[in-house]
């Protein structure tokens, strides 16, 4: 346990000290620490699906408070929470089913990794009963639930919890299963975020075409690995980078991209106007997603939006499914952003010939945000690692992902 | 409001009649001001203007109120003084002119000439015989005004010389008074000769002092002639378009078309101008596909050429040499200043130009001009402020008279150089201000991009003004001039924030107002400016901000574009692999020559007109739509000054 601290304590500091770049590289250090707290946390015999959601949440806790904006961290909190329920209630749901119950939950867990559903195995009112816990009731339940069946689920559902409250007490199995269960979900999650550049990059070969100018911004593994997969098959196509002042991502982009044998063209951000009338598309990684389908992004995306808008130019947004927020931005410019060092534009002492604080000068304020959010009515696409999606659609993508009960930390 | 219905009542025919009677209204309306001393001076000032702020018939343009007075004092006295010896005949000519043109011309003709505007109204209404007067007023009308024109056309070609352009005053004077006149109108017209004559001897009088620095006495005769043909044109101008399908405006339409630019994706055109150029340029080899058709030149290979070449280029003139240099190496920069710089290098030209023997001054000094001008775009291609400089100086030289002697000639010449720099670029820009000034309120929080210097004169003067606001600097490489202004205002004592152009929609909420400047304006009312006014102008569009944008009419041109591509000019590439000062940026070293990777370092852009709201220019506040208007209408006008 206390070796666990000091790792959580460890990764909360480098968290706060915005030492980890990028969120996929904190959504899998997230994951990894979270991984390790499950492993460690004791489990009682009572009731041990809630005392792994609270070891989980106070960690969550931490981590989501040392870096607010960072919103992986509390995707990726939000994705293990919701792990344990379905294993929770998976397990619940096998041992009402039947004798057989090992086998069939093995089957269960992975298909709930998956977020795909529950089999017909057990009767129609488990999958209704899982239904009603883990999400909001959707148009299938609302036409087809009869009253009967509608009210049934609760009480079995409510029944079942206490049930397996009692049969777990019995059976020491069923802890180790559980916690067992969740670790092997919560190691799916690691492979679904390492390979979820694969999984988007899959796509690439349907999006882009031949002789395609496109536009991009920031630096994204994401999007480099996007268009690498284009290349790969034989698509030319070229690349214009708006280089990202103050950072200069867009530099780093366009190393690696030439490094791969793209045609790569660097301009500056002001240029990002100019040059839109002549792009195909837009090409962008996502720093998050939010429930609304809005964007956030790395600083002048959202200029690069409108003009894509201006000029009916398709804006395409990359995001693996770490990225997916179950949270409705409320000013999202100002509330999730990050303003960096002044020294990023200005020299420090630069202006200090000019600044006496006493009489007759004024002031200099230096503004240097980190992110843009970009409104879903600028996007056209979002592409995920499991396919590309309307804006509009998110809200429902992202339910798939979360349980209602963890939107709120 | 009035005054603006009335006339409309000009379209029948019956009332067209009447107008016939009084048809030497206007010139009562401005001679009643003559006798008053002050006026006088504001009046004819204002008339130099009048003619084509009358003529602006078709669009209502905000009238330039302020215009005569605000610019006056800051011009020399004799560019004043000179206009207004001819003045009230011009005037005339012009008010008369655009009254038949239809309803709403008579109320911004009126405006424009701001002190007129009380006065002109209860002069018509007194005039005896008619019933309205302020219709009458309007009506003063067709009828005469094609006669006049006519006759202004027949007199003037011939008439070059200073007599000339005083017969027409006096023959343009007697027509109307051939027709129908009542007593008050004689009398206003003697008074208005009166005062005609008055203000030249003014002129005697002032205009040696200024004049007389660069050539003697003589300067007023030379400078006079050449307002009677600026005059002339203007007359012949107001005959086109009087009579609409005139041949003459036709082909002279045809004429002003502006040449098609060089494309330099055009071997045999490019094969050519080497040929011709005086400086060896070793074009980039890796360049962007979609610019092709602009220059672009290794950066860094001209200038020592250039140097070595110093001895050798005998024909250059050393004035011209130093502009160019100081083009190329980015010391002089900003349309207005580049724009000065080329103009006191050829009044350098001028002064140390002697015509060579069996030439004519006209046609040699103009190729000498031009030669001049491509050695200049070798350097950097010209600003489109720069191309209206120098359209400008050909026509005046082509305008010549050829009667002039060589020191004459010069003399006027320097003077009018002189002239175009106080009138139109540094007079407008004092307009602007006056004008921009009364949109910045307490409380605002204005943003600029980049670093206009009409701009910053606006905020400048607002903040003595003691208007409290804020500015926000938005700056963007590769250039970062919003430093420099940003250490200027602050100099200054405004408050600033300072912020790149990528966090222009973090910073765009707290806007009230956005400033920009401009390098052009094309007359499809697209703003040509430095590269990101584009950006800045659809963010402030969709954050619902108004975009003012300030530009000298000057600067205005019949050109039209739709994209910042067809027409741009390219910067130095390294500008952008290099980030100045951050060492820690070095992803692309080494990288420069790959074959993959290109770097764009565009200049310009190209805002839409749909997101700008206004325009601050020399003649009022306008709509981008209301461009083409001053560009027909001032045109002209910009050409004869």
């Amino acid at each position: 346990m206390p070796d666990v601290q000091s790792t959580v304590v460890e990764f909360v500091n480098k968290l706060r000290k915005r030492k980890i770049e990028g969120s996929q590289a904190t959504a899998k250090c997230t994951v990894e620490l979270l991984r390790s707290v499950i492993s460690h946390q004791r489990v009682p015999h009572a009731n041990q699906a809630a005392a792994l959601i609270d070891a989980v949440k106070a960690v969550g806790e931490q981590l989501v408070a040392a870096n607010p904006v960072e919103l992986a961290v509390g995707n990726v909190v939000r994705r293990v929470l919701h792990i344990i329920r379905e294993e929770d209630l998976s397990l619940t749901t096998a041992a009402m089913g039947g004798l057989d119950l090992l086998d069939a939950s093995d089957d269960d867990d992975v298909d709930n990794c998956k977020g795909i559903g529950y089999p017909a195995m057990s009767a129609a009112v488990v999958a209704a009963a899982a239904r009603s816990t883990l999400r909001p009731p959707s148009l299938q339940t609302l036409l087809e639930g009869t009253p009967e069946s509608a009210t049934v689920p609760y009480t079995s559902s409510s029944g079942a919890d206490s049930e397996s409250k009692s049969k777990s007490a019995d059976k020491s199995s069923l802890t180790r299963k559980l916690k067992h269960d969740v670790i092997e979900g919560v190691n799916q999650l690691i492979h679904e975020i390492a390979g979820c550049h694969e999984q988007i990059a899959e796509q690439a070969i349907e999006h882009i075409h031949q002789n395609e100018v496109i536009l991009t911004l920031g630096s994204s593994r994401t999007v480099l690995e996007f268009m690498c997969a284009a290349k790969e098959k034989k698509r030319s196509f070229r690349v214009f980078v708006a280089e990202g002042a103050p950072r200069y991502q867009g530099h780093l982009l366009a190393k690696e991209l030439v490094a791969r044998g793209l045609q790569t063209t660097v301009i500056t951000d002001s240029a990002v106007f100019a040059m839109i009338s002549r792009v195909n598309m837009v090409i962008i990684g996502a720093h998050a997603v939010m429930a609304n389908g809005g964007v956030i992004g790395p600083v002048g995306v959202n200029m690069a939006a409108l003009a894509a808008q201006k000029h009916a130019v398709p804006f395409v947004v990359l995001a693996g499914s770490h990225k997916l927020c179950p949270l409705y931005p409320h000013n999202p410019e100002v509330l999730l952003n990050e303003l960096r060092s002044p020294s990023e534009l200005l020299d420090f002492g630069e202006f200090s010939d000019c600044l006496d604080f006493g009489a007759g000068s004024g002031s200099i304020q230096v503004v240097n945000p980190t992110f843009d959010y970009v409104p879903p009515n600028l996007v056209s696409l979002f592409i995920t690692d499991t396919g590309g999606h309307n804006p509009s659609y998110m809200y429902r993508l992202i339910a798939d992902y979360y349980s209602a009960d963890d939107l709120v930390m | 409001m009035e005054s603006r219905r009335n006339p409309r009542a000009v379209v029948d025919p019956k009332v067209r009649q009447v107008g016939f009677f009084t048809s030497s209204q206007p010139d009562s309306s401005s001679t009643q001001q003559q006798p008053d001393p002050i006026a006088a001076a504001s009046a004819s000032s204002s008339s130099t203007i009048s003619p084509s702020g009358n003529s602006l018939s078709p669009v209502m343009i905000p009238p330039p109120l302020h215009n005569s007075s605000d610019t006056f004092p800051l011009r020399a006295a004799a560019a004043g003084a000179a206009a207004s010896a001819v003045s009230p005949s011009s005037f005339s000519y012009s008010s008369r002119r655009d009254f038949p043109d239809g309803s709403t011309t008579a109320s911004p003709g009126r405006h424009s000439r701001g002190s007129f505007v009380k006065s002109s109204v209860p002069v018509a209404s007194s005039l005896p015989g008619i019933g309205m007067g302020s219709m009458a007023a309007a009506k003063s009308s067709s009828v005469p005004a094609s006669g006049l024109t006519t006759v202004s056309v027949v007199t003037m070609p011939p008439g070059l010389s200073e007599k000339a352009s005083g017969m027409e005053v006096q023959s343009d004077q007697k027509k109307p008074l051939k027709e129908k006149t009542t007593k008050a109108e004689r009398r206003a017209i003697q008074e208005a000769q009166r005062a005609a004559k008055a203000a030249a001897k003014a002129d005697g009088g002032k205009v040696p002092p200024v004049t007389s620095a660069s050539v003697a006495s003589t300067s007023v005769k030379a400078a006079k002639p050449a307002k009677a043909t600026s005059q002339k044109n203007d007359v012949t101008v107001a005959a086109g378009a009087a009579e609409k399908k005139g041949g003459p405006s036709e082909k002279d339409r045809k004429k002003d078309a502006p040449h098609p630019r060089m494309q330099y994706d055009d071997e045999s055109r490019v094969v050519k101008a080497k040929r011709r150029a005086v400086v060896k340029q070793t074009e980039a080899k890796n360049r962007v596909e979609l610019f092709r058709h602009l220059p672009q030149y290794e950066h860094g290979t001209q200038l020592p050429d250039l140097e070595t070449k110093f001895f050798q280029l005998d024909p250059m003139h050393p004035a011209v040499y130093k502009v160019g240099l100081q083009y190329l190496s980015g010391d002089i920069s900003g349309g207005n200043a580049r724009c000065i710089a080329m103009l006191q290098a050829f009044q350098e030209v001028v002064k140390d130009y002697s015509t060579p023997p069996e030439k004519s001054l006209n046609r040699d000094m103009t190729a000498k001009i031009s030669s001049y001008v491509s050695f200049l775009i070798e350097c950097r291609p010209l600003s489109i402020s720069m191309g209206n400089a120098i359209r400008f100086v050909k026509n005046r030289i082509a305008k010549l008279p050829i009667t002039l002697s060589e020191s004459e000639a010069k003399a006027a010449l320097q003077s009018d150089i002189e002239r175009f720099i106080n009138d139109k670029i540094i007079g407008a820009d004092t307009v602007i201000v006056k004008h921009a000034v009364t949109k910045i309120r307490d409380g605002d929080v204005l943003l600029t991009y980049g670093s206009p210097t009409a701009v910053e004169m606006v905020l400048l003067h607002a903040h003595e003004l003691r208007k409290k606001f804020r500015v926000l600097v938005v700056d963007s490489r590769p250039k970062l001039e919003g430093q420099l202004l940003l250490r200027r205002l602050i100099k200054r004592g405004i408050n600033c924030t300072y912020t790149h152009i990528n966090a222009i929609s973090y910073i765009m909420h707290e806007v009230t107002k956005v400033f920009l400047g401009a390098s052009s304006v094309l007359s499809n009312g697209t703003v040509y400016s430095r590269v990101g006014t584009a950006c800045v102008a659809m963010v402030a569009n969709a954050f619902r901000v108004p975009v003012l944008v300030c530009c000298e009419a000057y600067k205005f041109h019949e050109r039209v574009q739709l994209d910042s591509i067809c027409s741009n000019e390219l910067g130095d590439p390294n500008a952008i692999s290099k980030v100045h000062g951050r060492e820690d940026i070095n992803y692309l070293d080494g990288l420069t020559n790959n074959a993959n990777l290109q770097f764009l370092n565009l200049m310009y852009d190209a805002t839409p007109s749909d997101y700008i709201s206004m325009i601050i220019t020399d003649y009022g506040m306008v709509p981008p739509t209301s461009v083409p208007v001053i560009v027909r209408e001032y045109q002209k006008e910009h050409l004869l000054v």
